[in-house]
């Protein structure tokens, strides 16, 4: 590897206590693995709320005496109630999203990677990284609080649309102090998501080595980039939407709460505000942040994908043009989830065809997936499993966009499990390939050591399997008009045939949750036993590889890399080796 | 290879649960609903073909380019001829389907509505529905929040002060004839609802503080189940009503049983 001292280098040591190397550290690396470890925590939460909640939907009334021992109040003699149900889905569907979704591919693995694949010897504001972790952990804790306060946890669903959110405990359980500390969770991660934005967009435009143009940045970057800069103008607006639900919880404010409203015969002193604002401003935040969840999974993917075909990425520059398409193209989309709210219906037809604009660089990706594999030598590991089934599961979540894209179509599928299929498949599941996609390739980096790839194959061939015979089917419930958010289909006749297609789907959702633990036992079994990892194991281009594993404080030793070409020279005719490293100045890869 | 085999397994089996319509579309009931179908069917196929063309080919990249002995990767950037074909075919072919369809939410809901249209008020609650018939006089009368009583039987708060009042009928299910434009104007008292009834292919939030009319025909006689579709609380799974479609002689006869009662 190439290296060259420059003037501003200055190395720097690694602090020496324990409190400030591992718990308030500045270091970007251990600030990544705290990032990931907290989505870790948070995945477990979410995937037991999701084991509850198929438990009732294909089960309901059945008496589970260990859930009556586990919760008293949610499940009173073993049966769990509506309200429990409802509290399971909120928190499971805002824990996912927000905790896992947001937080691993970009906090952690983003934090982790991005300074060394830019040859920085850590972020730009390395005190507001640290304090970008410890506000998303405050707002774990208040979320998790939930749980334990009177009434539980809010049963409004993780788009908390007002009055149902606005109303208090009046308009039903868990909607008292459980949703105040939903709103202010919520609040508060976006401050640090918004720290965390601002450190990530500095540091990719002042920090990136020499010759590493922005057309030689890895994907993974430009992924990590672009979602930064829609973190930036999407959480500063869910911030501002939060502070105006608490004003009207607290302050007795009317912004989301019309007036003259009556519940359970009771009037309720508010007046002249809006249900629709919220909708307006929580999409304005919630169709980018689908793309903040997926984006960096996209470039994870392409830069794994070129690893793994040993070809470079098959059209590089198409490749990153349609991440700021896509990213830009977000930011006017969200009205799809708005169709049948009551705004004009003139507006529809609008955020009908931006939504279309959207899926034209999506398709593009997916070409050039395959055009980086066509041609390629491809090497099976787990972590190329994972890339190769979010591909899969890009396609499968991606096409169903385009019934509900069209008002008409979402006319007859709005709130239906069809919306559930899509959106679990796409932003659910293909960013969770991604994440472990992530997770198996750069194990050995953050730890020194291999995740063990036999293990990883059968926890992949289980997840990959079991998650299409879960979400798939969903849409077909949807097709025949199953609505979301139902606690128990016992009440209408229309539901009955549908039955037996949810006790699929809970079945295949405990096979595929209970090989989950296989994961857990391989992450923790190999970051004491794992097999030593070597510098470079996957030999690959990119600068991560070629400093230790895992780096040491600064990264670099005080010594910046220079970069000489663009991100994934593999099988380069003419060169010694099937790679030539970003950082060798020779063309044919020679390191002397 | 067993990678390829199992994705292509997926695509067989899931084509299979589309294409066999196992869980489907109840029969359609309304006269918008069958363009919407249609378009349903259209959006299915072109879907269905870039889905598995898609998969196919991931699987067979996957099986024809393992690597092996002797193998070497083909060394190439990409092709920006092979950019400029996808880019502006899936444009076209994203596009044609879409813009036509637009025409059946025109239809819906930026057409005027009929003059004949019987008008038919919802009112959504948690956890019921109020179906409220102007009756003779064609009008509905005032409404007062304060006069609302669900114990006392008055859940819209009608004030029967106004004559226009006197001859509403609130019932708690709705029947409409057969044939004739409806329209329903929806409203919410207390958090947001959607008012659904599937053969219909009619869906609509019920928003608090705005009326919000929709239109439909009916086209087929039959008893068919409202159920809620927004997340409206503890009791949204059980909120249900019926929605009987008649002939117009027995609409009538409904209609009059009704107010007698």
């Amino acid at each position: 590897m190439a290296e060259e001292v420059q003037t501003h280098a200055a190395h720097h040591e690694a602090p020496s206590g324990w409190v400030r190397k591992y718990v308030f550290s500045t270091d970007h690396k251990v600030i990544g693995i705290q990032y990931y470890m907290l989505a870790l925590f948070s995945v477990l939460v979410g995937v037991g709320l999701s084991v509850l909640i198929r438990l009732n939907l294909a089960w309901p009334g059945t008496e589970i005496s260990i859930l009556g021992t586990l919760f008293p109040e949610g499940a009173p003699g073993g049966i769990m109630t509506p309200e429990f149900y409802l509290a399971m889905l909120t928190m499971h569907g805002t824990i996912m999203v927000f905790f896992v979704l947001t937080t691993a591919p970009q906090g952690g693995f983003g934090n982790y990677f991005l300074p060394i694949q830019i040859g920085a010897d850590d972020m730009a504001f390395p005190i507001l990284n640290m304090l970008s972790f410890w506000v998303t952990f405050l707002a774990l804790a208040v979320i998790m609080a939930a749980f334990f306060v009177e009434g539980g946890a809010p049963i409004s669903g993780w788009t908390a649309y007002p009055p149902l959110s606005a109303l208090g405990e009046i308009a039903g359980p868990g909607l008292g102090t459980g949703q105040s500390l939903w709103v202010v969770s919520i609040a508060l991660f976006c401050v640090a998501s918004l720290l965390g934005a601002l450190n990530f967009i500095t540091t990719t435009i002042d920090m990136r080595a020499k010759g590493l143009t922005m057309m030689r940045l890895p994907l993974t970057v430009w992924g990590w980039f672009v979602t930064a800069i829609l973190g930036l103008l999407a959480f500063g607006v869910l911030l501002s939407a939060g502070v105006l639900l608490l004003l009207d919880r607290w302050a007795g404010t009317s912004f989301f709460i019309p007036g003259g409203l009556v519940v359970s015969d009771q009037a309720i002193d508010h007046t002249g505000g809006s249900p629709l604002l919220w909708q307006h401003l929580f999409w304005f935040f919630g169709h980018p942040e689908v793309y903040i969840a997926i984006l960096p999974g996209m470039g994870a993917v392409s830069h794994i994908l070129a690893t793994f075909a040993r070809k470079p990425v098959f059209g590089y520059n198409a490749m990153a043009f349609a991440i700021i398409a896509i990213g830009a193209v977000s930011f006017i989309v969200w009205g799809h989830h708005m169709f049948l709210s009551g705004m004009s219906p003139y507006t529809a037809i609008v955020f009908s065809l931006t939504t279309t604009a959207v899926a034209v660089p999506s398709a593009i990706k997916t070409f050039n997936w395959l055009g980086t594999l066509w041609g390629g030598r491809i090497q099976l590991t787990t972590a190329m499993l994972y890339a190769l089934g979010f591909v899969s599961l890009f396609v499968s979540g991606g096409v169903t966009g385009l019934f509900l894209n069209q008002p008409a179509v979402d006319v007859y599928l709005h709130d239906t499990y069809f919306v559930v299929g899509h959106f679990h498949m796409i932003m659910g599941v293909a960013a969770i390939f991604g994440i472990f996609a992530a997770t198996y390739y750069w194990f050995s980096k953050m730890f020194g050591r291999h995740l063990n790839e036999f293990w990883g194959k059968v926890h992949f061939w289980i997840t990959f399997v079991g998650v299409y015979c879960i979400f798939m089917p969903m849409h077909n419930l949807g097709i025949g008009g199953q609505p979301r958010r139902y606690a128990e289909l016992t009440a209408f006749d229309f539901l009955q045939p549908l039955v037996s297609l949810q006790q699929f789907i809970s079945i295949a959702a405990f096979i595929t949750a209970a090989a989950q633990i296989i994961f857990v036992a391989n992450f923790v079994y190999s970051l004491f036993k794992g097999r030593v990892a070597e510098m470079n194991p996957w030999r690959a281009t990119t600068i991560e590889w070629e400093v230790p594993s895992p780096p040491p404080h600064d990264n670099f030793g005080g010594k910046f890399p220079v970069v000489y070409r663009g991100p994934y020279e593999y099988s380069v005719p003419g060169a010694e080796e099937d790679f030539v490293p970003q950082t060798a100045p020779d063309a044919r890869g020679s390191t002397g | 290879m067993i990678l390829a085999v199992t994705i292509w397994l997926i695509t067989i089996v899931s084509t299979v649960l589309m294409v066999g319509k196992y869980w489907w579309f109840p029969e359609v009931a309304s006269a918008h609903g069958g363009d919407l179908d249609r378009q349903f069917m259209l959006t299915l196929v072109v879907t269905g073909v870039v889905f598995i063309l898609a998969q196919v080919g991931l699987g067979y990249a996957v099986a024809r380019y393992r690597d092996g002995a002797g193998k070497v990767a083909n060394y190439t950037h990409g092709s920006e001829k092979l950019e400029v074909i996808w880019t502006v075919a899936t444009t076209v072919v994203f596009f044609a389907m879409v813009i036509p369809g637009q025409s059946i939410w025109a239809d819906l809901y930026l057409a005027e509505t009929p003059e004949d249209a019987l008008r038919i008020e919802v009112t959504g609650q948690q956890f019921a529905w109020n179906i409220r018939y102007p009756g003779p006089d064609g009008e509905f009368g005032r409404l007062a929040p304060d006069l609302i009583d669900d114990e006392g039987g008055n859940p819209l708060g009608l004030d029967l002060s106004d004559t226009a009042a006197q001859d509403d009928l609130v019932l708690p299910i709705m029947a409409i004839p057969l044939g004739k434009p409806i329209e329903l104007l929806l409203r919410s008292k207390d958090v947001t609802h959607a008012f659904s009834v599937r053969e219909l292919r009619v869906k609509q939030d019920l928003v608090p503080g705005l009326l919000i009319p929709i239109q439909f025909t009916a086209t087929r006689t039959g008893r068919f189940e409202i159920a809620c579709a927004e997340l409206c609380g503890l009791q949204h799974y059980n909120m249900r009503s019926f929605l009987e479609v008649l002939s117009e002689a027995d609409f009538a006869q409904w209609l009059k049983d009704q107010a007698e009662e």
